[in-house]
């Protein structure tokens, strides 16, 4: 093994080990910009230099392999120095509305300005004037904020596969830009939000929904109902600087409830009825000839993909709304009546881990032609800031428990948020519909795990059902592939367009990073096993909702309220 | 949303049978030269065949200036911004050119009548300032000049539309 010296201590290194690993395993910080953990280097934003002896310049350390014998200051006086420049050269065409930004407080350029103490603007800023593209429903693009970094150019064609923006221009007029520098709303953006959670500045950022949903709030007209996703509770903590992975569903419903939320409804119900009409979905097409395999159709990022991308496989698609379209049909048909108020006064907020969401939300197929079913979607940072804004010490507030008829969820409902957690539930009650017995263990853990791409075979009293997990929009296309050259095997995919699901959305915590990710998953999971009801159809209040409204899966109401339909989708690109 | 027309790239695309990204360029090149420029429906053209996202191939097109990304106006005007012009003010020259035809380099009148390209030595500099329209060399130009040069342009468009 190798062995460096970085600051007079001697480390061992690895023979794939960069200078910046060895420096990150040993607890000493180099700040950098453009670094991506699990891509490979690119060494653009040169933040990450430090000073290596024998040679004349400062290197990269992110893309700098650690070998035997190497001598490495990585705070010197010339390395610190360096990098202060860099900093105020990037200032140089940056805005200093610092104080309006919304990552304020989150923005790696300023953290960095003030650790290494810049305290003027050096150059003046003469960077043409950029316009910010608020085409999209769930993203806004502030080309005035970007450093160029490319993080985000990255993560939309390595991570997701779609490639939405890329850099255009050359030297001081470059620019990431998408094709024609059209809107958003016309790319081929789905509206995932992971360039959000990788961009160091305000230049990428969710839609805010704060101002429509706080007038609500205000509005004595309007009974304003919430719902929040499973994926919320795991990752909330976070933000309030508590430890990722701890569970806080109690703390969320009572803050929501301190917003002046009337009811608040749990997600994860509508996802266990979404299992029942997905499972019950899935064992029909099996036993009519159906399209199979059939795709799960809850990420709505997937669901734009498939529409752009392989329009003439839609009936593949499951026809089920997502669980959050799910509970807003229900909030404005059912409890509307149950409550006997009218649609039109109720306004339905959801909190969801995702920017696609709001996306969703907007579709016109949401709503039953008068409005929509979901008024308003905020992402996990939006509500964070909401508590905050409203005075609200989340981490002292008493646990509460959800509201009744929507608030009931089981274990199944909850792994939702995991990627590997959708089939796991539909497949628990796939198996009790198909052979009116419950699988032997619930746990499926061969579906679980972070691989792009995990199948396996269940058997079902002898039949073996093939199904596949893709984790990340990307990996979707190989199947896509196999199933249009003749792979017959498989019947039900369960596609996540963010890697690792909806624990890793972009509208979660900031800054991507694996541990957390995993941190969160495993939360999911823990909620599972401990839970009481581990199996969608078991869920005293899904069965009540069938036997006093809907009548059965796939029946007429549910045909009506709880599924939905595709159309191929014209992008300019 | 703008409808749109697939133009047939067909005869272009055989040229180059494989989808290899290496292509992206000389096909770039080719269909600029049948189109006179890049439309944004050519490239997702080309996007479909070299399966290149067309964000890449609008990244690489801009990245050279030889492509365009509007229609040729009927008088095509090249301006020069080399070392000799610039000394003789052809800064000047561009932004009254800029001013009178309410267009950037790069792009194209509405009225489709004038379209406009930075060049960066036209090889004469002792006529300096320079401009070409469609291969008619302006000498020694002045932003006043440039006036009365694109009316003249504009008078020839009237008559020969009358005529």
């Amino acid at each position: 093994m190798a062995q460096i010296n970085i600051n007079g201590q001697t480390f061992p290194a690895k023979a794939d080990q960069t200078v910046l690993d060895v420096c990150e395993q040993n607890g000493i910080e180099i700040p950098t910009l453009c670094h991506i953990k699990e891509l490979m280097p690119s060494g653009a934003c040169r933040m990450c230099v430090v000073e290596v002896e024998g040679a004349q310049n400062l290197v990269p350390s992110c893309s700098y392999p650690a070998t035997d014998g190497m001598v490495i200051k990585t705070h010197s006086d010339r390395a610190l120095q360096a990098r202060k420049t860099i900093i105020e050269l990037l200032q140089t065409n940056h805005p200093d509305d610092c104080l309006y930004c919304v990552r304020s407080g989150s923005c790696d350029l300023q953290e960095l300005s003030q650790d290494y103490g810049v305290r003027q603007r050096r150059f003046a800023n003469n960077s043409p004037e950029q316009h910010l593209d608020v085409s999209s429903p769930a993203l806004e693009r502030d080309p005035a904020k970007c450093i160029l970094c490319g993080k985000c150019v990255r993560v939309c064609e390595e991570v997701m596969g779609v490639s939405a923006i890329d850099f255009a221009g050359r030297g001081s007029n470059a620019t990431v830009s998408t094709p024609f520098n059209v809107g958003l709303n016309v790319s081929s953006c789905i509206s995932c939000g992971q360039c959000i959670s990788v961009c160091p500045t305000g230049a990428l950022r969710e839609s805010s929904s704060l101002k429509p949903v706080t007038n609500a709030l205000k509005d004595p007209e309007k009974t304003v109902v919430v719902q929040h996703a499973p994926a919320v509770s795991v990752s909330l903590a976070e933000e309030f600087g508590l430890k990722p992975g701890l569970d806080v569903n109690g703390l969320l419903v009572a803050a929501l409830r301190r917003l002046g939320f009337k009811y608040v409804f749990d997600t994860s119900f509508s996802a266990d009825l979404t299992i029942m009409e997905e499972a019950s979905e899935l064992v029909h097409r099996v036993q009519n000839n159906g399209a199979l395999p059939m795709f799960t159709s809850c990420s709505p990022g997937w669901i734009k993909y498939m529409e752009q991308s392989h329009p003439d496989m839609l009936d593949h698609l499951s026809s089920c709304k997502s669980p959050q379209q799910m509970m807003g049909a229900l909030i404005k048909n059912v409890f509307a009546e149950s409550y006997s108020l009218n649609p039109k006064d109720i306004y339905s907020v959801s909190v969801m881990p995702c920017t696609a969401k709001k996306f969703e939300a907007q579709r016109p197929e949401m709503g039953d032609g008068t409005g929509p079913d979901i008024d308003s979607v905020l992402t996990t940072r939006e509500l964070a800031r909401l508590i905050r804004a409203h005075g609200i010490a989340f981490d002292k507030l008493k646990p509460e428990v959800a509201d009744t008829p929507f608030g009931e969820r089981s274990g199944a409902g909850k792994i939702f948020g995991s990627s590997g957690g959708v089939i796991e539930a539909a497949l628990r009650t796939a198996h009790y519909l198909i052979t009116g017995t419950e699988l032997n263990d619930p746990n499926l853990k061969m579906l679980r795990g972070s691989e792009g791409i995990r199948e396996a075979v269940v058997d079902v009293q002898g039949l073996p059902v093939g199904v596949a997990v893709v984790s990340g929009v990307k990996h979707a296309e190989q199947l896509i592939q196999e199933v249009r050259d003749g792979r017959k095997d498989l019947h039900f995919i369960e596609v996540m367009t963010c890697p690792g699901g909806c624990i890793n959305g972009g509208g979660q915590p900031l800054h991507h990073d694996p541990v957390r990710v995993k941190a969160r998953a495993a939360a999911l999971y823990k909620i599972d096993e401990g839970a009481p009801v581990r199996v969608s159809h078991a869920n005293p209040e899904i069965q009540e909702l069938y036997a006093e409204y809907l009548g059965e899966p796939l029946g007429e109401k549910s045909h009506h309220l709880l599924h939905t339909h595709y159309s191929a989708r014209e992008t300019q690109f | 949303m703008e409808h749109l027309i697939i133009p047939d790239l067909d005869p272009i695309l055989k040229r180059y049978p494989d989808p290899n990204r290496e292509h992206l360029i000389p096909l770039l090149q080719d269909v600029q030269e049948e189109q006179g420029y890049l439309s944004k429906e050519s490239i997702g053209v080309i996007s479909r065949h070299l399966e290149v996202s067309p964000a890449k191939i609008y990244g690489v097109a801009t990245f050279y200036n030889q492509f365009r990304f509007s229609p040729l106006g009927r008088y095509h005007i090249m301006v020069c911004r080399g070392t000799a012009c610039h000394v003789k003010g052809s800064a000047n020259v561009l932004a009254a050119i800029c001013s009178g035809l309410k267009i950037q380099p790069g792009e194209t009148t509405r009225d489709g009548l004038f379209s406009l390209e930075v060049v960066a030595c036209i090889g004469a500099c002792g006529l300096a300032p320079l401009i070409s329209v469609n291969g008619e060399y302006h000498a020694g130009v002045t932003p006043a000049k440039i006036k009365r040069i694109l009316n003249s342009y504009r008078k020839r468009e009237e008559i020969h539309a009358n005529g």
